[in-house]
């Protein structure tokens, strides 16, 4: 079975800016997590990423490092993920597109084509693998591209004279990176970011989401807005998801579901 | 008990005959990818592996550029690579350029050579261990002494050289992570002589081991900072370091200690560490007119065993023997015996080998010595390993002791523990070869550092 997860992704941005949301697989349960995806859905994301809890995440921040020591201590692996995953599409959450990231290690210890087969079977789109850049990215492209799995491409802030051979051969979205170090909430974000778009829109028309410390509904607005300077085709919301979670596990969905729907607001309204 | 007696010398022949093979497979390419080259031949030691095999699970081919098709760069066989974050790309491919340009530079190499040798007190002493030798009744002992380098260990020899490198680069500042403080130790003394800001993660558990080289750092300048998460020791130093150097790019030089992590650092150490073969290579030969029948060198991550190797990997009659940290026994599961007991992997920002879990997590490990307590190893050993080029064998808590006191008594030499892992199974090596023969132990670093913690380990309450 194959699936298309790069179709998916494309249909999920071709409604107008996306709303991408991030939350840590299993933290502090798988149960909770599959409760937290629906709330964001209901609440206008428009793409879910999983994240498949390692050990030494080494790409993140304080908040999400402390929410995959809490997944871990919940026993939370690749195939409750997988499970959780299966739920969702049974439960009729089919337009949705989900990915997983996380690092490369669990991944190659489960086995590439096990693991890629697994997400075209239970409804994973893609992935996005923070130590696996596109210079690197042949460990798991042509698996993945077998199973109709799209690998995510990262572009940072130093990418510099390769961002248009990244953007020209990305698939699904760019994970366009904000800023300098680990995944976290901060204000100031790259200021080349309005020209890294524009040289990515002149080889492709892969959509652009900016990631790393998007935390606030103007920051989702000025990241967006087509007049702005920087009109990037979506944003991508992590840690500050993750702080709700780890401050208020019963109350986060719906405290999610409030940020979620400001942020879509100032998004719609530009 | 004894780890140590399982390899026996016929093993130690029977590496001999199994390194003619690899003998034409340099390794010393292995790394020096040269970036102008054609990605399909850039650096990748193991010939026959075609481009399209990247990855085990392969089912089809696609179509890729260039740069997509499997990165070849600072391969040692499927070993190595650049697995890390994209946002540190850009700065290893500076590096790599930048080391190559200077290791091609006269002016470069004539000022590093200049430090080793009126700063580091280079060349080291290739000392005849005679009682040692007399009371074994085998095989010639010879120790190569890192211990007396300039701060204590070999660390100084590639500390020096990426120190140098990240000045010419236009760095200001730069970053270390550090397990029993040696590396940190090394890396703040050439910070100070070079000018530069000096910060140093170091694991909680191994600041409360290594107090006293906190404190040596703190005196030389630099900052320590005090890592708290995982699981406190040198992996979670190496991470911190890592988010740290991905913030502060910029004007900030990682200064990796040992050989591993992305290309090109296993190469890049390794080369500045080759220093110790080079001179106990020519060292021996004046001395005994012949090759030493082993070469014996300690491994965490692998940075002394690389250098004690690397210029008789060429030389097949030459077994090179790498001793990894058994910690209280393999069948414990407290240890930090990658080679042993590790799976193939990803981590750090290099494929090689791992203690994992059977989900793919890092493993805790364990060792009596905060510098091979690391749940990795360099690629190049990986691949010396998967090669049968080199050998590596698990030396426990008690037998590195037993040796530590051993070579105190014998030889009124203190080593570091790390290093009496090596001399652990020296003793045995040695008893099992003829006397015309001759062996190496690199003698990584002195022992000063830990003679409180062997103390408590054997019982006794000192405090310092």
């Amino acid at each position: 079975m194959t699936s298309n997860g790069a179709l998916r992704i494309k249909e999920a941005f071709a409604k107008g800016k996306a709303l991408v949301c991030f939350v840590t697989g299993g933290d502090p349960s798988v149960a909770q997590t599959e409760a937290y995806i629906l709330d964001m859905i209901k609440a206008g994301a428009d793409v879910i990423e999983v994240g498949i809890p390692f050990s030494d995440p080494i790409a993140e921040g304080q908040v999400i490092q402390e929410a995959n020591i809490r997944a871990l201590a919940a026993d939370t692996n690749i195939n409750s993920l997988f499970a959780m995953v299966q739920r969702l599409r049974l439960q009729g959450e089919t337009k949705t597109p989900i990915l997983f990231m996380g690092y490369l290690n669990p991944i190659l210890h489960y086995g590439y084509d096990s693991f890629f087969s697994k997400c075209a079977i239970n409804g994973v789109d893609g992935v996005i693998v923070a130590d696996l850049p596109y210079v690197e990215k042949c460990e798991i492209a042509a698996v993945a591209k077998a199973y109709g799995v799209a690998v995510i491409s990262m572009i940072a802030p130093t990418t510099a004279d390769r961002i248009e051979e990244i953007a020209s051969n990305a698939e699904g979205f760019i994970y366009l990176v904000s800023s300098l170090g680990v995944t976290g909430e901060r204000s100031q974000l790259h200021a080349e970011l309005g020209q890294t778009i524009a040289r990515i829109r002149k080889v492709t028309t892969v959509p652009v989401a900016v990631g790393f410390g998007v935390h606030s509904p103007e920051q989702a607005q000025m990241l967006t807005a087509s007049d702005a300077g920087i009109n990037a085709d979506g944003v991508i919301i992590g840690s500050a998801l993750v702080r709700k979670i780890a401050a208020s596990p019963q109350t986060a969905g719906g405290e999610i579901a409030v940020l979620l729907n400001k942020i879509k607001t100032k998004m719609k309204n530009l | 008990m004894s780890d140590v007696s399982e390899v026996k010398a016929s093993e130690v022949k029977a590496s001999k005959e199994n390194a003619n093979e690899s003998a034409n497979e340099a390794p010393s390419a292995a790394g020096n990818a040269a970036p102008k080259e054609a990605p399909s031949a850039a650096g990748n030691a193991a010939p026959n592996e075609a481009p399209s095999s990247a990855s085990n699970n392969t089912p089809t081919a696609t179509r890729y550029t260039p740069t997509a098709a499997k990165n070849q760069k600072g391969r040692f066989g499927e070993f190595g690579g650049q697995y890390i974050p994209e946002t540190l790309v850009s700065e290893l491919i500076q590096l790599e350029l930048a080391y190559e340009q200077a290791s091609k530079d006269i002016q470069f190499k004539q000022e590093l050579a200049t430090l080793l040798n009126t700063y580091a007190n280079r060349p080291s002493l290739l000392y005849f261990a005679k009682k040692m030798t007399e009371d074994l009744g085998g095989a010639k002992v010879y120790l190569k002494r890192e211990d007396l380098n300039h701060t204590g260990s070999h660390k100084i020899n590639n500390v020096l050289g990426q120190c140098l490198l990240a000045k010419r680069r236009g760095k200001t500042r730069v970053i270390a992570e550090t397990g029993a403080g040696q590396h940190g130790v090394a890396t703040a003394t050439a910070a100070a002589l070079m000018g530069m800001q000096c910060e140093v993660f170091m694991g909680r558990e191994d600041t409360m081991r290594q107090a006293l080289n906190v404190y040596r750092m703190e005196l030389l300048g630099a900052r320590v900072h005090s890592v708290t998460t995982g699981t406190q020791t040198l992996k979670d130093a190496v991470n911190e370091a890592m988010r740290e150097w991905v913030s502060r790019i910029d004007d900030t030089h990682y200064v990796l200690g040992s050989v591993m992590g992305p290309h090109p650092f296993p190469t890049i150490v390794r080369d500045f560490q080759s220093v110790i073969s080079a001179e106990a290579r020519a060292q021996i030969l004046e001395r005994e007119g012949a090759l030493p029948a082993a070469v014996v060198a300690c491994v965490g991550g692998g940075s002394n065993a690389a250098g004690m190797f690397h210029h008789f990997v060429n030389d097949t009659s030459v077994a090179l023997i790498g001793c990894e940290a058994a910690g209280r026994g393999i069948s414990t599961g407290e240890h930090a015996a990658t080679i042993a007991t590790g799976e193939i992997g990803v981590f750090h920002g290099m494929k090689s080998l791992f203690c994992q879990d059977s989900n793919g997590q890092i493993a805790p490990v364990y060792s009596i010595s905060a510098g091979l307590d690391y749940p990795g190893i360099g690629p190049e050993h990986a691949w010396l390993h998967s090669t049968g080029r080199a050998k590596y064998i698990p030396i426990t808590d008690d037998e590195a002791v037993s040796a530590f006191e051993y070579l105190s008594r014998t030889e009124g030499i203190i080593a570091a523990i790390e290093s009496a892992h090596a001399v652990a199974y020296a003793i045995v090596l040695a008893q099992e070869l003829k006397k015309h023969e001759s062996i190496i132990v690199c003698l990584s670093g002195r022992g000063d550092k830990d003679v409180a913690a062997i103390a408590r380990y054997c019982g006794k309450d000192i405090s310092e």
